[in-house]
């Protein structure tokens, strides 16, 4: 017998990559958040300027305030003489990382949740009430208390940096899946009773794999789409906790703490918000684009047309 | 025919299914839709048995029920000897292999994200202990069996005619070489010149590999072409069970008649069939009659009708009917023969 082989002309995520080349937006916005990437990944390396750096001598330190953009400070400097450049590459880094792991927080909740309410009919009503329970907490008086209670004593523990950013995300993914959650169980509670949903079953497939063959590759969609939006909510959602003051310490950097900064000082060097607020503005844009174009790539009836 | 023919392979006695109804704000058990109210009929090995009926009046639930898809209410579903309505749910999945489904929709009963193979292959990846090498050449050995060219194995359902679907969808509930296959409406969804070809690929299929089909469908002439015995269904009830040459030729229930008669005749210099229009619609299965579920629509109604309900008698010999015309407390006005009390099988229901 000669050896078969499953001719695999192109792999999937060939084909995937393909289609999704074709979508113009979320190609430019795939460089755009490359361009993101390499400003707050790489820019710091060549850029060496210590973003907390404050100048000891009060009296060059006072002639540092409040500088406009020059060769210098290329975004000029805040009212305490740190260099805005290297505090936005700096920032951009923990908001980038606090939405991804957030985003991934919050998605892994919603789906579990949402799979096992839309397929397990007996937990459905629980988990649902559950989710109902979340939504209608208001969540940012939540979060405050949340940031309030647990930020000393897990900093404490892990060190102030490491301790913000784990509470903040989970805060923050606790207090986000419900959307998700949602959306996903709608999804499976149409999904389970599609006829390949009762193929599967008439084969033998035991429920687990399922969900996982059947149920979660089409569920999908929704999901990207929730996660896109996802990371965007939680570098917002991260940006108001520091604008609060409740987010990460004060002489550590991110956007959002950034836009509370300048916020004091609005009138008079209006481009001190206008920087991280663009920044936020760019990344979630570039994001929902890239989820669309994902979306439409990971679906083989619409791929290759 | 219980000692003469062949040993049943299937045999359904008295199986109920009942949908259960909740209504109010405590969503308080109300009342029952009886889908399948008492069906019992028996399949022989190798034997094609065709399931007609109108629409709504059960046959995709009993084919559901017989595999298990739903749980019965009530009845007892033997199937190579063991009863499958009562299995624990490992011994069901052990026992899965042996009787299998072909979908109505073949473009609902693909999952869109898989490939051929991938489809194709998951009962195997389920019960098959085989390693990677050994799957594929059974999925090309069942490609080449139900017709599909072994170079589509990468693409996705989307890429495929109505007709090709039906054969992946064929082909993965041939995979694990079953006896028992339930066909649910495997053409109802294809054009009249692919039906032809699935219903021959069907047949050619039960003859090289001994199948025993449930071929549920509403198209009449597609199961005179396939079945070898017929039943007709009638609002969650079997209202006649007749071979198939015996059936078409005189029907014996009413409705069986008046379902018959609007079967087309291709030929128009034959003599043109008299066709019976039923009046009214079917009762509600939430609320069937009191006595015989067709006594409201029946042309030949009379008093017993309404009140008892008829068991599924043996009428002629080889013939099943469930009407009262041919029961021996009460012949009827048309009733041909004495009719000999004997149910199907000895289930009594």
């Amino acid at each position: 017998m000669t050896e078969l082989k499953l001719a695999r002309p192109r792999s999937q995520w060939a084909d995937v990559w393909a289609q999704f080349r074709h979508h113009k937006g979320a190609m430019a916005a795939l460089v755009l958040l490359i361009v993101l990437m390499v400003f707050v990944l790489i820019g710091p390396l060549v850029w060496r300027t210590d973003p907390n750096f404050i100048e000891p001598n009060t009296a060059k330190m006072f002639k540092l305030r409040n500088l406009g953009p020059s060769w210098a400070h290329p975004l000029g400097t805040d009212q305490l003489g740190r260099d805005m450049l290297a505090r936005m590459m700096f920032g951009g880094r923990i908001s980038l990382a606090v939405g991804a792991v957030a985003m991934m927080v919050a998605l892994f909740i919603g789906t579990t949740i949402g799979v096992l309410a839309g397929y397990f009919r007996r937990l459905d009503s629980w988990l649902m009430r559950l989710t109902d329970l979340f939504l209608a907490l208001p969540l940012l008086p939540l979060l405050l208390v949340m940031m309030f209670l647990f930020r000393d004593a897990i900093s404490g523990v892990l060190g102030p940096r490491l301790g913000t950013f784990i509470l903040i995300v989970t805060a923050i993914g606790v207090t986000s899946w419900m959307q998700a959650a949602r959306v996903v169980r709608g999804e499976v509670l149409a999904l389970k009773e599609r006829e390949f949903v009762l193929a599967a079953k008439s084969i033998g497939t035991p429920a687990r794999r399922i969900i996982l063959r059947h149920i979660l590759t089409n569920v999908l969609s929704p999901v990207l789409v929730a996660a896109t939006l996802g990371i965007a909510a939680a570098i917002i959602t991260e940006s108001v906790l520091s604008f609060l003051g409740l987010g990460f310490p004060p002489d550590f950097p991110t956007w959002g703490r950034l836009l509370f900064d300048g916020i004091d000082s609005i009138r008079t060097y209006p481009e001190r918000i206008v920087w991280p607020g663009i920044a936020i503005s760019l990344t979630v844009l570039a994001v929902n684009y890239i989820g669309d174009g994902l979306r439409d790539a990971l679906d083989p009836r619409i791929r290759g047309r | 025919m219980l000692d003469a023919g062949p040993q049943p392979l299937v045999q359904v006695s008295d199986l109920k299914m009942y949908f259960p109804i909740h209504t109010g704000l405590l969503r308080k058990h109300t009342g029952d839709v009886k889908a399948v109210d008492g069906v019992s009929f028996s399949i022989n090995q190798g034997e094609t048995l065709g399931l007609v009926g109108e629409s709504g009046c059960g046959k995709s639930t009993v084919g559901r029920a017989l595999l298990r898809l739903y749980e019965p209410t009530a009845g007892k579903v033997v199937i190579d000897g063991q009863d499958v309505a009562s299995l624990t749910p490992e011994a069901l999945r052990q026992k899965r292999p042996t009787m299998q489904m072909v979908f109505q929709d073949p473009q609902a009963s693909l999952n869109p994200r898989m490939t051929v193979a991938d489809i194709i292959g998951e009962p195997l990846l389920e019960h098959a202990n085989l390693d990677e090498q050994g799957r594929l050449r059974r999925i090309y050995e069942l490609m080449d069996q139900v017709g599909l060219n072994r170079s589509f194995a990468n693409r996705y359902p989307y890429a495929f005619s109505g007709g090709q679907r039906q054969r992946i969808g064929i082909a993965r509930a041939l995979a694990l070489n079953p006896k028992f296959i339930v066909c649910d409406e495997p053409i109802a969804a294809l054009d009249v010149s692919i039906q032809a070809q699935v219903v021959n690929l069907l047949e050619d299929l039960q003859t090289r590999l001994g199948l025993t089909y449930l071929f549920i469908s509403h198209d009449l002439s597609m199961v005179r072409h396939i079945a070898d015995r017929v039943a007709v269904m009638y609002l969650g009830r079997i209202a006649e069970l007749s071979p198939r040459d015996a059936l078409y030729a005189r029907p014996l229930h009413p409705y069986a008649e008046a379902l018959l008669s609007a079967v087309n005749e291709p030929d128009p210099n034959r003599a043109r069939r008299q066709r019976i229009i039923l009046k009214g619609d079917v009762p509600s299965p939430a609320n069937p009659p009191k006595g015989c579920n067709f006594c409201t629509r029946c042309p030949k109604v009379f008093d017993l009708c309404r009140t008892i309900k008829p068991d599924l008698i043996q009428a002629e010999p080889g013939r099943f009917v469930a009407c009262h015309l041919y029961s021996n407390t009460n012949a009827g006005p048309t009733g041909t023969q004495a009719p000999i009390s004997d149910n199907q099988q000895g289930v009594s229901q």
